[in-house]
């Protein structure tokens, strides 16, 4: 076996690693393992290259693989947990920026006399590069709030800022030499990143950097086909499709297209987002799936039960999803309302007759206290009786009612039908709340889809 | 390698890209990105094969920083992603463990 041949095998076996890392990323409790996987698999693949006949000049590696470790493992180990986000969008980038450097020195080391099958994917991993090392700055300077948004691209800049880099390529492939055209590709796709992102705001940030994330895993491959690499085609490939994948899931659980995101504008809702008759904001949907991982990685769950539990005779799969929390340490409790439901002890009724306890019925003096400490709020077809506008819109026709204080406990879950309002036709803040979510449909399909969700887990 | 066999690979890494990420539970978008994010860190490798032939200070110069770039998203992304999906493991639950 030649040394070509183990640096293949190895390849190969990097690739395992990446598909079963990706693999495990699906679910909570593989992902840690999983995200380990993939690594080991990068060791193999790295360590495989440097095998490579003529990988060498150690004390330049030696210097670009320092400063990347000296850059890169103090920023991962102190990024704050909030800022997640923008350190993901900052290592994005410099990737899409290491694909762009490569592309021109491939150009500039052929002296830009190449076979066209080597010049179309390095101008290709030129622009896309490009584009996410740029685009990713914005998004970080954005999100790090450096940089205001506000600005707003007009469809035709980008529109020609997308022309130019494409038609210099289109140049370059048929026959041009010159290194200057070259670089103006990367830095014309480089204001395409900049002026693409810079007027997308806040919540849609994530979207973005996904996209840019697949952006980067694209230019990886098409560097991988100009450098006869299969390792850069397969990983780089993999990530150009599972972030394409993941980029339209997060969209989509944001009740947006990736076209919306691009072309609506600064932070507006879109045409798609559920706006409340009444304009109160935007809601956010969520799954059962997700519910559940939010559920059991819970301490404390107050179930707050409404008449649309009782519509749905949902007591027992309610019951059901408790008595599976409480097998994995999760303390459950419930908080009765004196009006929830359509009449008083509603609810304690079709609770006691599911078989919950009654020490963990609490009547609303007792539990509004607890919301502080609890983690999660699961609302169960209940509206009016944890509107916080009761407590604070003095116009509002509930202003005055005592209610649950769910607003206070770290996240709440809606399962809702739909997004109309409650009996007393209010519109509830509670749902436009930013640690709130809304899982729509039947009540009692939801929380046996969520408890079979845990039960997964 | 030829051209062909390169496109075939693509096109089926890029099947099983899809299939692989099928459905994911919202609360872990992010640490997936972020995972995704580390692997395309793989084009440090180009660097590496790169910067033994080249020539001249320029083309050194762009290819230690084009190193410089992929080992910090190589080395980050891991680590960060890393502490993110530990937040998964951070309430101990001793019932789970028999």
């Amino acid at each position: 076996m030649s040394r070509q041949d183990v640096i293949d095998l190895l390849y190969i076996v990097a690739f395992v690693f990446f598909i079963t890392g990706l693999r495990m990323l699906r679910g909570p409790r593989t992902a840690v393992r999983g995200n380990q996987i993939a690594a080991v698999g990068m060791a193999v693949a790295v360590g495989a290259t440097l095998l490579q006949p003529g990988v060498g000049d150690w004390l330049l590696i030696a210097v670009g693989v320092g400063i990347g470790v000296a850059v890169g493992v103090p920023a991962a180990r102190s990024v704050k947990m909030t800022a997640m986000p923008q350190m993901v969008a900052l290592f994005n980038g410099v990737g899409g920026g290491a694909v762009a450097l490569i592309s021109i020195v491939e150009f500039r080391g052929a002296g830009g006399d190449l076979p066209s099958e080597e010049l179309i994917p390095i101008l290709f991993a030129a622009i896309i590069g490009s584009i996410s090392f740029w685009g990713s700055n914005i998004a970080f300077l954005k999100l790090q709030e450096l940089m205001k948004g506000g600005i707003k691209t007009p469809k035709w800049v980008t529109a020609l800022l997308a022309a130019i880099p494409v038609a210099l390529a289109v140049v370059i492939a048929a026959g041009s030499e010159s290194e200057l055209l070259f670089w103006l590709i990367l830095l014309s796709a480089g204001a395409l990143g900049v002026f693409a992102v810079v007027p997308i705001g806040g919540a849609d940030m994530p979207v973005v950097i996904s996209t840019l994330n697949a952006f980067t895993g694209l230019s990886a491959a098409a560097a991988g086909v100009a450098l006869d690499n299969t390792a850069l085609i397969v990983a780089g490939m993999l990530v150009g499709a599972s972030g394409t994948i993941l980029t339209k899931q997060m969209a989509e659980a944001m009740n947006r297209s990736i076209a919306n995101v691009f072309f609506a504008g600064v932070g507006t809702g879109g045409a798609a987002a559920l706006v409340a008759p009444g304009g109160g904001g935007t809601a956010r949907s969520t799954s059962a799936a997700d519910v559940a991982i939010q559920l059991s990685y819970a301490r404390l769950v107050v179930v707050v039960p409404g008449y649309g539990m009782a519509v749905a005779q949902a007591q027992r799969a309610v019951a059901d999803l408790a008595e599976e929390l409480e097998k994995r340490g999760v303390e459950v409790l419930y908080a009765i309302h004196p009006v929830a439901g359509r009449m008083p002890g509603h609810m304690n009724v079709l609770l006691a007759e599911a078989d919950v306890p009654y020490d963990k019925l609490k009547e609303m003096d007792d539990i509004n206290g607890e919301f502080a400490r609890t983690d999660v709020s699961l609302v169960i077809g209940a509206n009016d009786v944890t509107n916080p506008a009761a407590r604070s819109v003095r116009e509002s026709p509930i202003y005055g009612m005592p209610i649950l204080d769910v607003d206070k406990s770290g996240s709440v879950i809606v399962l809702k039908r739909s997004m109309n309002s409650g009996f007393a036709g209010i519109d509830n803040p509670l749902f436009y709340d930013a640690k709130t979510a809304m899982l729509f449909g039947d009540a009692k399909s939801s929380v046996s889809d969520i408890l079979s969700e845990v039960q997964a887990l | 390698m030829d051209l062909l066999t390169e496109l075939a690979i693509l096109v089926l890494a890029a099947f099983v890209g899809f299939e692989v990420i099928s459905k994911v539970p919202n609360t872990l978008h992010t640490p997936l990105m972020s995972g995704t994010n580390a692997i395309h860190g793989i084009v440090v490798i180009a660097g590496l094969l790169l910067i033994g032939p080249a020539e001249g200070f320029l083309n050194e110069l762009l290819l230690v920083i084009a190193i410089a770039f992929g080992t910090i998203n190589v080395v980050g992304g891991f680590l960060v992603t890393d502490r993110m999906l530990g937040m998964f493991k951070a309430k101990k639950r001793p019932e789970l463990e028999e």
